[in-house]
This record gives C-alpha cells, sequence and structure tokens, in this order.
C-alpha cells in the first residue's frame, strides 16, 4: 500500500522530469502546442472571468465590513491586492486549469492510451511525451499564466465596483491603499505562482492519462483522479509559495 | 534485407503473474516466422517486448546490437525505426485520416516533401487496397480496413523487421488468404524479417518458414515450420488440430484429473493421423523469389542432422520434389535462382488483387 503510493509519486516525479528534459529536445511541436494553447484558453477564458466577478466582489464585500467595523474603511483596496492578486487569482486558475484543461488532457490522453494510439507512436520511433505531453504542458503553463493575469484585472475590477457602488467606500481610498500595500513582487509571485500550477496540472493530467487503469471505466476514474490529485497538490503547493513567500519579500506597508 | 532478432532468456510477469519465462528463439534474417499459441498465452506481450514497449525482466532482445530491454531510450527510439509494427486493431490516430495516419511516420522522420509523401502514402495504400478510402478517418471504417491500414502505416518507412499481430483476426477467410499472399508478396519484395503472431491455421500452415508456440509459459518449440508441423508434442498436435482432446482447456490449461479421464475414455483415434504439409505461398506471379527462400535452404539443411526424425524425412521431402536449389516447397512452379542478387526494387508498383470494400 504505501509502497505502492511511493511508486506512483515516484513515477509522476520521472515524467515530471522527462517533460523538463523533453521540452528543450528539438523538433519542437509547434502545430500541437498552438492548437493545445487554443483549446485550454478557449475553455477556461469564459468561466475565469465569470468566476473571478463574485470572487472578487466577495472578497471586497467582507473585507470591506470588517473594515468598516474597525474603522478601516479606506484599507479595503489593499486588502484586494493581498486577496485577490496573491491567492484567489491563483487559485481560480488552479481550479480551472484542474478541472477543465487537466480533465479535458487527461480524458484525451487515456482513451489514446487504451486505443493504443500511444504505443504505436512509441513504436514509430515517436516519443509520445515529446510529441503529445510537452505542448499540452507548455500550453496548461502559458494559459495559467495569462489567465492569472487576466482574474487579477477582472477580480480586482469587481471589487473596485462593489467597494463603490454598494458599500460607499471612495475611488480616492481605494486607489491609495491600493498603491500604498501593493507592490510588483505580489505580481510576480503570482504569475510564477500560476505557472507553477500549470506545470503541475499538465503533467499529472498526462500522468494519469499515460496510465489509465483497464480499459473505458479507467479512463474516467483516470480523469476523475487526475483533478483530485492536481487540486490536492495545487492547494499544497499554493501554501508552500505564500508561506516562503511572505518570509523572503518584505511587504510594503511595514 | 532484413535484419536478424535474437532473443535471450526472456522472462515477463506482470505482478506475480509469470506470462513466460525463459524464451530463446532466433528470427533469422529476411524470413517469416509465425508465433503460434492459445488465446492469452502472451503472443502480444512478447510481440510488445521484442519492440520495447514492455519490459521484461530478465534477458535480452538483439537487433543490431541493440539490446531492446535494457539500452538507453535512445537507442531503442533509434531502432525502433528499423520495425513496422500491425496492430491488433490497426492502433490509428482516431483523430486524423487515413492518409494523415499512413503519412505520420514520414512527416515525423523524414524531410519528403509533402509531393514526395503523397505518392509513397497513396502507393502503400493501393497496396493495401484502401484505395479511395484515404479521406475518411478511423471511426467510419470497417474493422478490417483499418487493420489494413495499419499495416499500410507499418510499411511506409520500409521497415526491415515487420511485426504482424494477429492479421487474421476479424478478416472473413478470404480476406485472410488475400492477406497471407500480401504477407508473402512483401516479404519478396522488401526481403523484411516478419513474424506473425496468430492462432489461424491456415496462416501458419501456408505463410511462415519458421514456426513457434507458445504454451503454458513457456516457448514448446521454435524452429523450421516442418518441426513443428510433424511435432509429436501433445500441445502442438492439439492445436494444429484443433480439437478439444489434450493439455489445452478452455481456461488456460487443462487439470491432471481430467487428463487422465481423456486419455482413458475412448475416441480420441482420429487423433493419431499424420498431418499433412501444405506447401508453402509463392509470391504472386511477376514477383521476384523470395531471397530468404535460398538462405533459408543453406540454414535448415545444415542443421538437419539435430532436427527430430520427422521433421527431417518431411524437409528432405519438400526440398526432394522441389529439386532446384533455392526453390523449397515450390509446387513444381517459381524460379531457378531464388540467389541473392535479384534487384529489389521495393514496392514500386504491385500488381495485386486488391481486396476492395469493407472487410
Amino acid at each position: 500500500m504505501i509502497t505502492g503510493a511511493l511508486r506512483q509519486t515516484g513515477r509522476l516525479f520521472a515524467l515530471a522530469a522527462e517533460v523538463a528534459r523533453a521540452i528543450f529536445r528539438r523538433p519542437f511541436q509547434f502545430r500541437e502546442f498552438v492548437e493545445q494553447f487554443w483549446f485550454i484558453a478557449s475553455v477556461t477564458i469564459l468561466p475565469a472571468a465569470l468566476v473571478s466577478i463574485p470572487f472578487g466582489a466577495v472578497i471586497a464585500l467582507q473585507v470591506g465590513s470588517l473594515t468598516q467595523q474597525l474603522g478601516a474603511q479606506s484599507f479595503t483596496g489593499g486588502a484586494s491586492v493581498l486577496a485577490v492578486v496573491q491567492q484567489a487569482s491563483p487559485l481560480i486558475v488552479a481550479l480551472l486549469i484542474a478541472g477543465a484543461a487537466g480533465s479535458a488532457i487527461c480524458a484525451d490522453l487515456g482513451s489514446r492510451t487504451i486505443r493504443e494510439e500511444l504505443d504505436a507512436m512509441e513504436v514509430m520511433g515517436v516519443s509520445p511525451v515529446q510529441r503529445l505531453v510537452v505542448p499540452r504542458v507548455l500550453a496548461t503553463m502559458g494559459v495559467a499564466v495569462l489567465l492569472n493575469g487576466l482574474i487579477s484585472v477582472v477580480g480586482i475590477l469587481g471589487g473596485y465596483a462593489f467597494n463603490v457602488f454598494l458599500q460607499d467606500g471612495t475611488p480616492g481610498a481605494y486607489l491609495s491603499s491600493f498603491s500604498a500595500l501593493a507592490q510588483l513582487p505580489d505580481l510576480y509571485v503570482s504569475e510564477l505562482k500560476a505557472l507553477v500550477f500549470g506545470f503541475i496540472a499538465g503533467v499529472v493530467a498526462a500522468y494519469r492519462g499515460l496510465n489509465p487503469r483497464g480499459g473505458p471505466k479507467g479512463v474516467g476514474d483516470a480523469v476523475n483522479q487526475s483533478v483530485v490529485i492536481t487540486f490536492l497538490l495545487l492547494f499544497f503547493v499554493n501554501m508552500v509559495m505564500t508561506g516562503v513567500y511572505l518570509q523572503l519579500v518584505p511587504p510594503k506597508g511595514g | 534485407m532484413g535484419i536478424e532478432v535474437v532473443v535471450e532468456g526472456l522472462t515477463k510477469s506482470f505482478g506475480r503473474q509469470q506470462i513466460w519465462r525463459d524464451v530463446s528463439l532466433t528470427l533469422p534474417a529476411g524470413e517469416v516466422s509465425v508465433m503460434l499459441g492459445p488465446s492469452g498465452t502472451g503472443k502480444t506481450v512478447f510481440l510488445k517486448s521484442l519492440i520495447g514497449l514492455l519490459k521484461p525482466e530478465h534477458g535480452r532482445v538483439l537487433i543490431d546490437g541493440v539490446d531492446m530491454v535494457n539500452s538507453p531510450e535512445r537507442d531503442i527510439y533509434e531502432t525502433r525505426k528499423k520495425f513496422g509494427l500491425m496492430f491488433q486493431d490497426g492502433a490509428l490516430f482516431g483523430s486524423m485520416s487515413l492518409f494523415d495516419n499512413i503519412a505520420f511516420p514520414l512527416r515525423e522522420h523524414t524531410r519528403k516533401k509533402e509531393s514526395e509523401i503523397r505518392r509513397i502514402v497513396m502507393e502503400r495504400i493501393e497496396v493495401v487496397g484502401l484505395l479511395g478510402a484515404e479521406g475518411k478517418l478511423p471511426g467510419e471504417i470497417s474493422g478490417g480496413m483499418r487493420k489494413r491500414a495499419g499495416l499500410a502505416r507499418a510499411l511506409v518507412l520500409d521497415p526491415q523487421i515487420i511485426l504482424c499481430d494477429e492479421p487474421d483476426s476479424g478478416l472473413d477467410p478470404v480476406r485472410t488468404a488475400y492477406l497471407s499472399q500480401l504477407l508473402i508478396d512483401l516479404n519478396a519484395q522488401i526481403d523484411a524479417t516478419m513474424l506473425i503472431v496468430t492462432h489461424n491455421l491456415d496462416i501458419a500452415a501456408t505463410v511462415p518458414d519458421n514456426m513457434g508456440m507458445l504454451f503454458r509459459r513457456e516457448l514448446v518449440t521454435f524452429g523450421p515450420r516442418e518441426v513443428l508441423l510433424t511435432s509429436e508434442e501433445p500441445v502442438v498436435a492439439q492445436f494444429l488440430a484443433g480439437r478439444r482432446e489434450g493439455p489445452i482447456g478452455m481456461s488456460e490449461e487443462k487439470d491432471a484429473a481430467t487428463l487422465a479421464a481423456e486419455a482413458a475414455a475412448p475416441g480420441g483415434a482420429d487423433a493419431d493421423r499424420p498431418r499433412e504439409i501444405v506447401p508453402q505461398l509463392e509470391p504472386s506471379p511477376g514477383l521476384p523469389p523470395r531471397r530468404a527462400v535460398a538462405r533459408r535452404r543453406e540454414r535448415v539443411l545444415g542443421m538437419l542432422d539435430r532436427l527430430p526424425a520427422a521433421a527431417r524425412a518431411a524437409i528432405e521431402r519438400t526440398y526432394a520434389t522441389s529439386g532446384t536449389p533455392g526453390a523449397p516447397n515450390a509446387t513444381g512452379a517459381s524460379g531457378t535462382s531464388g540467389a541473392p542478387g535479384t534487384p529489389g526494387t521495393p514496392t514500386d508498383t504491385l500488381p495485386l488483387p486488391s481486396p476492395r470494400g469493407g472487410a
């Protein structure tokens, strides 16, 4: 049981290492990359925008009501930075990348595996990791980074709108507390998180897709597991990265 | 010319279940070999091990000095380009048309121009009788057509080793016969080493130069076709006769009690009827003779005194009737020389009867 779990983990890491190596091996599958990028972007952009508006709003409302009670209403803008840019945005990215992109990748690779397409590819001397997995992982990473920017913008705008229009906050206070607390490293770490999340989601989805257990039902199970495993990993990695970031980078306000 | 495939002491298990152990054999260069075996004896696993898709725990598979089991991945990938593997159900890429499927190896491994690719692909499509279907997706055609498309894809890089996984399954007897002829014709044209895994007795009787059989986790025998066809081994005899009496049961094998009961019961009388050896297929008229024939003759005659008596007699009989060197098993026809040096322009034109339509 334990050795089984360790073996799976080891193979997952082996695949991650192989992908990292194969990224730099020529020829690069540009066409496949563009197709996957387009596909992943098309399934994630709209849900991302739709999720981030209420998310930004909820944070604005919650923090707004809290700061109002404390008499620190003018700091609501700063809270958006901390909450939306650093936490909410990468987590929404994680949600969508794992749920929408990862499941699609896993199902696609899984069904190809059970139809022996990947074996056929290997037999023809073409590495499925290089031909299929690398473009997909790179595409998820790219989309994750861009998506993260989109969600940050939409989330902050949503927070701004709710704060100003519903909670009688003043635009000036929002913006000034924003620029008082926000600093560029906040955005950098947010984008770095998204990049790492994209890589993890892509690799986990590919790993489960390449190793489905027993027939079509196995593919369904694999998709399910890939989403769950990705969630667990991403939330954990998010915690670690947040902890490290808060230790390493001094807050601007302090 | 084909490459010799040397298998030494191969053992493969899945978890605790051993598939077969200590399999050693040599596929002679350019000859056609058949691996027989009841369903579920790991024939497909054996094929996949040869090409390095599955990694046996022990043993080696040597091809041109590369060990497909233990060599570095890079060497294995390089060596695989010499292979053509026809999967049981074609294993075509579901999202690509037949044309793109067959063109895939060319596009991945060569820098040929699109017009050149088109010429080669259409040639292969014609060989397997799929003209007109090249634009279809694999999901839109019958299983037999998928199989033939898979064969065309396996052939497109001019492989030196061709592996066929149950080429007959899902094909009617007529198409199976066409396919047998196609395989022999291919061998005559490109002189590739071929291994066919099957449990079809017609293919086994007419196509191969060499035959082997897997049963009960072991290679029962491997050698010139006459050895297996005249074998007194109960498993082989039962399999070739396709009867119920014998060591092979509905599930993998029978228990001792059933076997004893069977032995005691009368009625296995026709069991001892001697099997006739059907002559091997010849390449279609107009094709060059198979160069493997001459090589095989020399090889088999060289090992004659080590073979069982029945096999020896059978071999002597076939070579005696053929008379001329280089054309064993000949039914009186075909060339006076299967001698090497016959110009082999592989697959420029193939005057084949093309089994077209749904199969």
